[in-house]
């Protein structure tokens, strides 16, 4: 009989990174369960001796964006738009300065990036692996990222941004 | 903006992907370049701030009904019925549904804390890598912890004598509030656990009582506020002589206070 992976050792950084996602408690744990449901019900997939973080990260990527498209149908993320500088500078970035408050601000896209490299540590080609991307997308994305939320949080312009009069 | 460093390299920099070599020439850049310093400073900031932010949560107690979902395939048959009808009882209780079992009836016997004794010991006491977070190498720390969560001084029975040694503890989230799990385990590795959490308001059963829940044999009683429960697979008799221990250790303790 083929061994059973154990799922409850991977529970605590799939919590935090659900948590880090949603911002909110509940919607963390629910994400979770959908996760390990979804898990064992394809655990068949699974191929043993491949990362199983990794494949369990990937499942609840799937989940998340299907939730995302469910919830907004009509709204199209457009990354690049979304990418403009914040409008109202200060405020907006007082109001922002936040950690919390500012992944909540990022695109989805780029806070998954943002929290898969920066909070789990995954190297970068593992991250374009669980969001089923090019590895340069995943640059970009971070890339993008991270200057938002320096803006965010610094309530300074990105340096590409400044204007030469 | 990199003449020789790109702005790749600057992330798995900040990430610290870049082989060492690689890593001081880009240090070196940095130095002469203070704009890509600053920013690189700030992403290194951010790192911090999302550790510092989230890590909590991975020492936060497990939720239960998330620990059951690691393993619910697993569980033969007669546990998922146990499971169905703890979520029954639970949906009774206090109006929540943890989505196993349909809700209606009316919570029945005290006995809900055999089950959920047994259901705790079935997903923990298999456990090779993680059966404790608290290990008995620290118990006077693990008991002071788990007392103070649950609310209560507890007390982690010595088992010495019946031929089981303390292995450690944990703490999970039930019903009622947290709940300590104490575990121990004899020279053949065989497991029993002792599971303490404030008893349900208005629950006055006292008596040494005995259940068998798919094969978990459960040893409970109520002492004041605190309901315990001993369970273990090493045959009725012999959780017995435990659970006799338990109880003579730990009501004279209480008797004490």
């Amino acid at each position: 009989m083929r061994t059973r992976p154990d799922l409850i050792e991977h529970l605590p950084r799939l919590r935090r990174y659900a948590r880090a996602l949603t911002g909110d408690v509940n919607r963390a744990d629910d994400l979770v369960q959908d996760t390990l449901e979804r898990a064992l019900a394809k655990l068949d997939l699974w191929q043993p001796g491949s990362d199983l973080r990794a494949w369990l990260f990937t499942l609840m990527h799937n989940l998340f964006v299907n939730q995302i498209r469910i919830k907004r149908p009509q709204e199209t993320v457009m990354e690049d738009a979304l990418d403009e500088p914040v409008s109202g500078g200060q405020m907006e970035a007082l109001a922002a300065r936040d950690i919390h408050a500012a992944l909540a601000r990022l695109p989805e896209e780029q806070r998954e990036v943002l929290l898969l490299v920066g909070l789990e540590q995954f190297g970068y080609a593992e991250a374009a692996q669980v969001l089923g991307v090019p590895t340069g997308t995943v640059m970009s994305r971070l890339s993008r990222a991270r200057e938002r939320m320096r803006q965010m949080l610094a309530g300074e312009p990105a340096v590409k941004l400044k204007l030469v009069i | 903006m990199t003449d020789n460093v790109h702005e790749h390299e600057l992330h798995a920099y900040v990430d610290g992907t870049l082989p060492e070599a690689r890593r001081l020439e880009v240090e070196a850049w940095l130095a002469a370049h203070p704009a890509d310093a600053a920013r690189v400073q700030d992403w290194i900031g951010q790192n911090q701030s999302l550790h510092a932010a989230f890590d909590s949560v991975l020492n936060e107690p497990l939720p239960l009904n998330l620990v059951r979902a690691t393993r619910r395939p697993a569980l033969p048959v007669p546990f998922k019925a146990v499971a169905a009808t703890l979520a029954m009882l639970v949906t009774g209780l206090i109006g929540y549904a943890i989505g196993l079992g349909t809700p209606g009836q009316a919570p029945a016997a005290p006995a809900y804390l055999a089950r959920d004794a047994a259901i705790a010991h079935a997903v923990f006491s298999p456990e090779s890598r993680h059966p404790v977070e608290v290990d008995a190498a620290h118990a006077d720390h693990l008991v002071a912890w788990l007392s103070k969560r649950v609310g209560t001084q507890l007390q982690a029975p010595d088992f010495s004598a019946q031929g089981f040694e303390l292995l450690g503890g944990r703490l999970l989230t039930g019903e009622t509030g947290p709940v300590a799990q104490f575990m121990y385990q004899d020279k053949i590795e065989r497991r029993v656990t002792l599971y303490v959490r404030r008893a349900v308001a208005g629950n006055t059963e006292t008596s040494f009582r005995h259940a068998t829940e798919n094969g978990v044999d459960v040893f409970y009683w109520i002492d004041g506020d605190f309901g315990y429960a001993l369970s273990g697979q090493i045959g009725r008799q012999a959780i017995q002589r435990l659970a006799d221990a338990a109880y003579r250790q730990l009501v004279t303790a209480s008797a004490d206070r």
